[in-house]
Parts: C-alpha cells; sequence; structure tokens
C-alpha cells in the first residue's frame, strides 16, 4: 500500500543538535505524522503502516538491511533472545554450572544454550511438526492445533488491526468475543434448526453481537467524544461481568450442573471439522481465511475502506473532505466488532462447543498485539496470528516436556511487539542504525570524505 | 547522491502549529448542557420506582459501632421502603433545582452532583441490605473494608494523575501494580524485612514506568501500545518466575512478612472515622500522605504549575524554558513508583504470598478512577473509595443474600465509568495534550 510521505520534508526538521540520529529520525517522523505534535497521533505510526523507511537515499544493502520488514524479524529474534536468556536464568543446571563459572566457563554457556534451545525446540514440535509421532497424520498434528488456535486470533486481530487504520484503538475485541460468544452460544443451544440455517444462523448471531458491542463504542465516541480505549476497556468488564451472571441463570447453566457452563452446542450448530474428525481445525479458519481477504478489500478497494483511512490518517483534513467522520467512526467500530465476533463463534461454535467464562481466553488482548505485528494490513494481521498461534499452541507442549512456563509466551509476544513499535531501538541493537548525514562529520574522518563522493 | 542527502535544510517551518486545544475540543465535542439535569431526573426517577416503591417492606439495619469503640452509638434501623422514598425525593427535589438552574443558564454546581451520588448510594445501600434474607449490616465494617480494599486503586489512580497530568497516558497502571507486588513478595521474603520489601516495590514500579516513559519519550511510541504491552510483558515475566522460581521454593521467595496494622490508640476508637484514619498499615498511612502530597504539589507548587503547563500545552512550557520531555520522564517514574507501593499492598498486607495476576484488573479499575476523579487527586481519591466500596458491597451483598445478582456489583465501576466518560457526568476533559508526544522543534 504506497502511502505517499516525504521523506525529504521530514529531513528538513531534523536539526543536527545533540540528539542521536535514531531520536532524529524518529522525531521527524512523528512531527510529520501528527503536524509538529498538534494533532494526536495516528495510533499507527505511519511507519508501520508502510514498508518504507524515512531518510534520504542510501545504498540498497543498507536499505534491504533497515527496511521494516527486516526490522520485524531482527524484533522476533530480538524477543527469543531475551525470552531464552529468561528461560535460562532460572534454569537449574545454568545455576549450578553458574557456581563454577570462572573455572570452567563453557559449561554454564552451554548450559545456558541448552536451556534455552531446549524449550524453543519443544515449542517448535509442538507447534508446526513433531517428528515423534507414529504416523504424518500424528506428525502434523500440531500445525492442526496452530492454525485452530490462530483462528480467532486472526479475526480478532483483523478488527483491531482495522480500527487502527481508522485511528482507533479498540482494546475491546476481548468483550466483543463475548458478547459474540453469548449470542452465538444461545442459538446454538437453545434453537433447534435444521442442518446449514443452525450454523448460518449461529454465525449471524455472533456477528451482529460483536457487531453492536463494537458499535456501541462507536455510538459513545461519535456522540460524546469519549475516548475509545476507556469505553473499550470499561465494556470488556462489562460483558465479562455480564456473561458470568448469564452462566448462573437457567436460561444459560446446563441442567443439573453448579458450575457456571452452558450446555453443549446442537451438532447442527457446530462447524465441521477440516481434514475429518482427528484434527481440531474447523471451518472458522476458512472462514478466517475469507475475513482476511474481505478486510483487504474493504480497505484497499472500497470507498468505504478509503474513508475509514483517510479518518485514519487525519481526521480533520477528512472532515473537511466532506467524510462524515461520526459515521466512519461508528462503522469501523461496528465491523471491528463483527469481526471479533467471529472470533467469539470460532471459540463456541468451533474449538469448545460450550460456553464458560473463559470463551474469550485472552484472545481479545492478544489481537492487539497480533494486529500490531501485523502492522495493522490484513495479510500481514494473518501472518502474525499464525505466529502468535504457533507460540499458544507450542506452549502447552513445551510446559509439558520442558517444565518451562506458558508465560514465556506472554514475555516474546510483549517483547516483540514493543521492539516493532521502536523500529530505532531494533537497529540500534543490532548496529543498523542509518548512516549519519552530517557534512561537519565526513570532514572529521578522512576515508568517510573519500569515500562519500563529495564532489 | 550523497550531497542531496547530507545538508540539514535550514528554515522550513513546522507543518503545522495548531495549538493542541484545538485539537482536544475537535475530538472531544461540544458541551451538551442539558446532559446533567436530565441524567439526575432519570436517575432520580429510577431511584424513586426501584428503591423507594419497589423497595422491600423489611427493616434495614445498619450497625455503627463495633466492639472496640470507646463510646458506642445505637445501631441505625430504618424502613426500607420509607427511607427509600424519602431518599429518592430528596433526589428528585435535586434534579429539580438542577433543571432550574438550566433554565436560569447557570451551570451545575459540584456539590449537587456530589450530594446527589452519595444520596443515590445510600438509597442503593438502604435498598439492598432491605432486600436481604438478613437485613443487617455493620455500616463500619462495610466502609473499612471499603477503604482498604481502596487503598491499591488509590496509589494506581495517583500514578495515572502523575502520568497523565504531564502529558503521558498511563494505560501500564495493571503492570505496576503487579510488579509492585512481585517485588514487594520477593524482596520482603529473601531478608525477611517488609520495609525494605516495600522500597523494592516501589523501584519496580518505577522502572517499568521507565520503560513506558524511554518508548513513549525517546522513541516516541504511541503511548497507548506501549501502556498496553507493558501489561502483558509485566504479567509474562510475573507469571514465569512465579512458576519457576517462586513455585520451587516457596519458603524462600514467597513467605513475605506482612506489615502490620498500626493502630494509634484512642483516636482509632472513634466510630466509624477511627479504623479508617487511625488503623491501618503503613501503606494505610501512606495511601492519605500520598494523596494530600500529590494534590498540594500538583496545585500548590512551582513545580505542579510546570507539570501541569507540559501537560496542556509543551510547546509554551518549552519557550518559557522548562524541559519539557525530561520533567514528562521523572513525572512518569514517580508515578510508577507511587503504583508500585500500591502494589505491595497486595502481598504485604492482604495477602501473605503472591500469585499470578494477584493486582487482577484492579489497574483498570485505578484508571477510570483517574478518570472519574476528573484527573484530580483528591477527585481520584474518592472515586477509587466508591469503587472499593463497590467492590466491598459485592462481597457482602453475596453474604447476605440480596436481589441483585453480585456480578451487577461488580460490574458498577465500569459502567459509572462509561458514563463519567460518555460526559453524561459533567465533563471529563484529560489535560490537552495527554498521549502526545512532544516534539522539540
Amino acid at each position: 500500500m504506497p502511502e505517499e510521505r516525504h521523506p525529504k520534508h521530514a529531513d528538513q526538521h531534523a536539526k543536527p543538535h545533540r540528539t542521536t540520529p535514531a531520536a532524529d529520525e524518529t522525531a521527524a517522523e512523528v512531527a510529520v505524522d501528527t503536524a509538529g505534535g498538534a494533532m494526536s497521533p495516528s495510533a499507527v505510526p505511519a511507519s508501520a503502516q508502510s514498508g518504507q523507511l524515512p531518510g534520504g537515499p542510501d545504498t540498497l544493502v543498507r536499505k534491504i538491511f533497515t527496511g521494516s520488514g527486516v526490522v520485524s524479524v531482527l524484533a522476533v529474534l530480538l524477543a527469543l533472545v531475551l525470552g531464552g536468556l529468561l528461560i535460562a536464568a532460572t534454569d537449574q543446571r545454568v545455576s549450578a554450572t553458574a557456581g563454577y563459572l570462572f573455572a570452567r566457563p563453557t559449561d554454564f554457556l552451554s548450559a545456558v544454550w541448552d536451556a534455552a534451545t531446549r524449550s524453543y525446540v519443544a515449542l517448535f514440535q509442538g507447534s508446526v511438526f513433531n517428528p515423534r509421532g507414529a504416523s504424518l497424520a500424528v506428525r502434523f498434528a500440531p500445525l492442526m492445533d496452530t492454525l485452530t488456535i490462530a483462528t480467532p486470533l486472526i479475526t480478532a486481530g483483523l478488527g483491531v488491526a482495522l480500527a487502527f487504520r481508522a485511528g482507533l484503538f479498540n482494546i475491546g475485541a476481548q468483550g466483543q468475543i463475548i458478547i459474540a460468544g453469548i449470542l452465538a452460544a444461545w442459538v446454538g443451544f437453545a434453537l433447534h434448526l435444521p442442518l446449514v440455517l443452525h450454523l448460518l444462523l449461529v454465525l449471524v448471531a455472533g456477528i451482529v453481537g460483536g457487531a453492536l458491542w463494537g458499535g456501541l463504542v462507536g455510538l459513545l465516541k461519535a456522540r460524546t467524544g469519549a475516548h475509545e480505549v476507556i469505553l473499550t476497556i470499561m465494556f470488556n468488564y462489562i460483558a465479562l461481568y455480564f456473561l458470568r451472571y448469564l452462566l448462573n441463570t437457567p436460561a444459560f447453566q446446563r441442567p443439573g450442573e453448579s458450575n457456571p457452563i452452558s450446555p453443549i452446542l446442537d451438532p447442527t450448530a457446530i462447524y465441521p471439522q477440516i481434514f475429518g474428525s482427528q484434527y481440531r481445525l474447523h471451518l472458522g479458519f476458512v472462514l478466517a481465511i475469507a475475513a482476511t481477504i474481505l478486510v483487504w478489500w474493504l480497505l484497499n478497494r472500497s470507498t468505504v475502506g478509503f474513508e475509514f483511512r483517510a479518518v485514519g490518517a487525519n481526521p480533520k483534513a477528512a472532515l473537511t473532505a466532506g467524510i462524515n467522520v461520526s459515521r466512519s467512526t461508528i462503522l469501523v467500530m461496528a465491523i471491528a466488532g463483527a469481526l471479533a465476533g467471529m472470533s467469539g463463534v470460532a471459540q463456541v461454535a468451533g474449538t469448545e462447543k460450550v460456553l464458560t467464562d473463559g470463551v474469550a481466553a485472552t484472545y481479545g488482548f492478544d489481537a492487539i498485539t497480533v494486529a500490531l505485528l501485523g502492522r495493522s494490513t490484513p495479510w500481514g494481521t494473518f501472518a502474525a496470528g499464525l505466529l502468535f498461534g504457533a507460540f499458544r499452541a507450542g506452549a502447552v507442549q513445551m510446559q509439558i516436556q520442558t517444565g518451562t512456563p506458558i508465560d514465556i509466551v506472554l514475555v516474546v509476544q510483549s517483547l516483540i511487539v514493543l521492539f516493532i513499535a521502536a523500529p530505532p531501538l531494533v537497529r540500534a541493537v543490532f548496529g543498523l542504525n542509518p548512516r549519519r548525514k552530517k557534512p561537519a562529520k565526513a570532514g572529521k574522518t578522512p576515508q568517510a570524505a573519500t569515500t562519500g563522493g563529495a564532489a | 547522491m550523497s550531497a542531496t542527502a547530507t545538508s540539514p535544510l535550514p528554515g522550513g517551518g513546522m507543518p503545522g502549529t495548531v495549538p493542541e486545544a484545538e485539537a482536544a475540543q475537535a475530538t472531544s465535542g461540544k458541551p451538551v448542557l442539558w446532559k446533567t439535569p436530565v441524567l439526575l431526573s432519570v436517575l432520580g426517577i429510577v431511584a424513586f420506582i426501584f428503591f423507594g416503591l419497589m423497595g422491600s417492606a423489611q427493616t434495614a439495619r445498619f450497625g455503627i459501632s463495633t466492639s472496640e469503640d470507646f463510646f458506642q452509638l445505637p445501631a441505625l434501623e430504618i424502613p426500607a421502603m420509607a427511607g427509600g422514598i424519602a431518599l429518592s425525593i430528596l433526589m428528585l427535589g435535586l434534579a429539580a433545582y438542577a433543571v432550574y438552574l438550566k433554565t436560569k443558564s447557570r451551570p451545575v454546581a459540584a456539590w449537587l452532583t456530589i450530594t446527589f451520588t452519595v444520596l443515590f448510594v445510600a438509597a442503593f445501600l438502604l435498598w439492598v441490605v432491605g432486600g436481604a434474607r438478613t437485613p443487617s449490616i455493620s455500616l463500619a465494617g462495610l466502609i473499612a473494608g471499603s477503604v482498604t480494599l481502596a487503598v491499591p486503586l488509590v496509589f494506581g489512580s495517583l500514578s495515572g494523575v502523575l502520568c497523565e497530568r504531564v502529558g503521558v497516558v498511563n494505560i501500564a497502571i495493571e503492570g505496576q501494580l503487579l510488579g509492585g507486588a512481585f517485588t514487594a513478595a520477593i524482596v520482603a521474603s529473601i531478608t525477611q524485612n517488609p520495609f525494605v520489601g516495600l522500597l523494592a516495590a516501589a523501584v519496580a514500579g518505577a522502572a517499568v514506568s521507565m520503560v513506558l516513559a524511554v518508548f513513549s519519550i525517546r522513541y516516541l511510541v504511541n503511548q497507548i501500545i506501549v501502556g498496553v504491552v507493558l501489561n502483558v510483558l509485566v504479567s509474562g515475566v510475573t507469571g514465569f518466575l512465579f512458576s519457576t522460581v517462586m513455585q520451587a521454593d516457596k519458603a524462600t521467595f514467597n513467605s513475605p512478612p506482612g506489615l502490620d496494622i498500626v493502630e494509634i490508640p484512642i483516636l482509632s476508637g472513634i466510630p466509624i472515622l477511627g479504623p479508617i484514619l487511625f488503623k491501618q498499615s503503613v501503606v494505610g498511612y501512606l495511601m492519605y500522605v500520598a494523596v494530600i502530597v500529590v494534590w498540594v504539589g500538583l496545585f500548590k507548587t512551582k513545580w505542579g504549575l510546570r507539570v501541569r503547563a507540559v501537560g496542556e500545552h509543551p510547546q509554551a512550557a518549552d519557550t518559557m524554558g522548562i524541559k519539557v520531555n525530561a520533567t514528562r520522564f521523572w513525572n512518569v517514574t514517580l508515578g510508577g513508583a507511587i503504583a508500585g507501593i500500591g502494589g505491595s499492598f497486595f502481598t504485604l498486607v492482604a495477602i501473605d504470598s503472591f500469585t499470578k495476576e494477584i493486582s487482577g484488573g484492579r489497574g483498570f479499575i485505578a484508571l477510570a478512577a483517574l478518570i472519574f476523579g476528573r484527573w484530580n487527586p483528591i477527585g481520584a481519591f474518592f472515586a477509587a473509595l466508591l469503587f472499593g466500596f463497590a467492590d466491598n458491597l459485592q462481597s457482602i451483598v453475596t453474604i447476605i443474600g440480596t436481589p441483585v445478582p453480585s456480578q451487577f456489583m461488580a460490574m458498577l465501576p465500569y459502567l459509572v465509568t462509561v458514563l463519567a466518560v460518555a460526559g453524561l457526568v459533567g465533563r471529563s476533559r484529560p489535560p490537552a495534550a495527554s498521549g502526545i508526544p512532544y516534539v522539540k522543534g
């Protein structure tokens, strides 16, 4: 998506005073993004939206290595290394060998390496391919698990990403999943309808539920100016407590059950399994792919999507251009809610088949990191959803095999997003920051002066 | 090729010099003047119908004195229905006065909404207790419990106030509380000294805040992104270390000595007020100190003026020679330290060990309290008390058995906050530059 920006213009403000090149670069970028701080910044930095790097022309090789795609890869790498260090720091053998670190440092280092790689190998085997499986089907079972777990991440992530592009922070995927789950589950177990119709109604109920819950936030924001971050956080809790209440009422609680759990959904209301009953993977994944295509079309090919992006880039300019900003806000939140609603349906009609108060797990919050990692593009979000789905699926296996707690996934996940959000930091760590473009500096080092080709 | 890129061109004005205030106006919308009178009237009618006419015929009994008080007051006994009707008529009177003020184009005074809120809470309490199986609760216990539950909320919202007043949105309160709770537990366990633990909690909170500050000020990453991600990061790191370190050796790493309740003789015997003011842990006393210090600091000192200037109009502040980003950095760090102390409450006072996610979303309630308290330390304090009250009432309600499901009680703080940010309860306006990074130039 070629977004027009003006790197040269930005450079004009990068004054050569005491700040570092990295800070200068981001400062210039933000100055453009926010009209010099006069406007609140877009939810997603412009650098994260396009693949270009600000700054003047540089060597091709350097461009490749400092591009945002590489930064993403490096961010993942850096996060994995830090996660590995955390695993190693709490490992028994590492602390034992640390006792005689200076006598035999190789023992210590190999223990560190072992601890970290063992966990990551288990993570991989639990998420992609298990070489110890008896048959080919079993060997690929982890991959199927990954795709199953990725399904709600992708759709909810798309919702968050779409809102990002319209300049809105949708922290509310959690609540939207819950409300969608409630409606979809109710249609699934309370109504008894014929085969295709039932599932279709479940899907519609979930999507409508999510859209209403999200659209309500959009409406409140458009009408009253309340900040959507606060609204969505509060709506998450309201939805959760509402679900907990419902699960204690006769309408939702399974008869003869004292735990807060709903009846199992009718077989007619369940997503069919794609590759047979041996894998958990269900139709929801296909729908997630469809949703990704739909969002891509919406954002890049439709008028509505153009309006969303225009509002996200600059609401005042959009208003001046005759775009109905209020309508866009409500609509984008409703669509975001609908996408999160698909996750809710995937949970109750696909993976879990019942409604509990853990229906949304942490998918709603993970969706935010998924959207950020995916740089708010539909296919980026899709890929990020697969990656985080793999982390989730593999973590379970990792905990069983190596005893490394699942929480390490949260650490790695959040570190990835943190690093991706700050490309200058990642480039600084790997020494890839764009060269300082200062003639004064060039004078100091004769080599640079000669190779620079000043004339 | 390099020639074009190397010379930093002079001049070139900033692409926009629109003051923040205008941008904020564009997003916050126009004040709707009829909102407050209409809302008060609606709430008054709701109270009249539900708490009054549909109130229970029982008599609600509120115990005021506890046996430890140095003089005893008789318990309050109020017939639920009559009391509800009386209170809601008072509320309707206030609402009518608000409507009258509106017709005279005069603003609704703050005391009016506050009195209304108090009356509404009282009527609600009367209705809840009156409809219970055993219509009797100890008012002293209820209020004391509310204050206890509010302690981490108050610290959290003070952290939020300090950050937002200087122009940095702090969504990471939850992470700061959790980090403080974890560090307090582990350090206090190792040193066997709760005060060292308390100090360490402040350091941990500050550390979380510093990450927020570095990423949002130095790297200009969107503050909300950093906040959200930091919560996940802290939750992951503490959860990981809890499973690996603390679980492995509970005695060494997860058995912090608690902070004792320090009772001030005689004064603590005053009914109702005694237990909440003079029978607290060190953290509890620190809470009162912190509220007063932050309030005085922000509104009565030169430092506070600078902080607020940076939060409202950083360019103006910069012109006056205030170091905007340095001020932001240290304020955010200080806020984190305060939230960290609040976090220590979980492991040093409330429970005697750390568990995963011990803060349980209270950081977000603190965020709500800060907004409901309109970015003012005193306001945030009372909002936190109100939310603590709702929290406490929720657990009491389940014990005495009332018509209201406890889940709805738990929902209350969030609903109230939605009403508050939607501008239905007065107007809540954040500091103008909150959330906007400052780029010198």
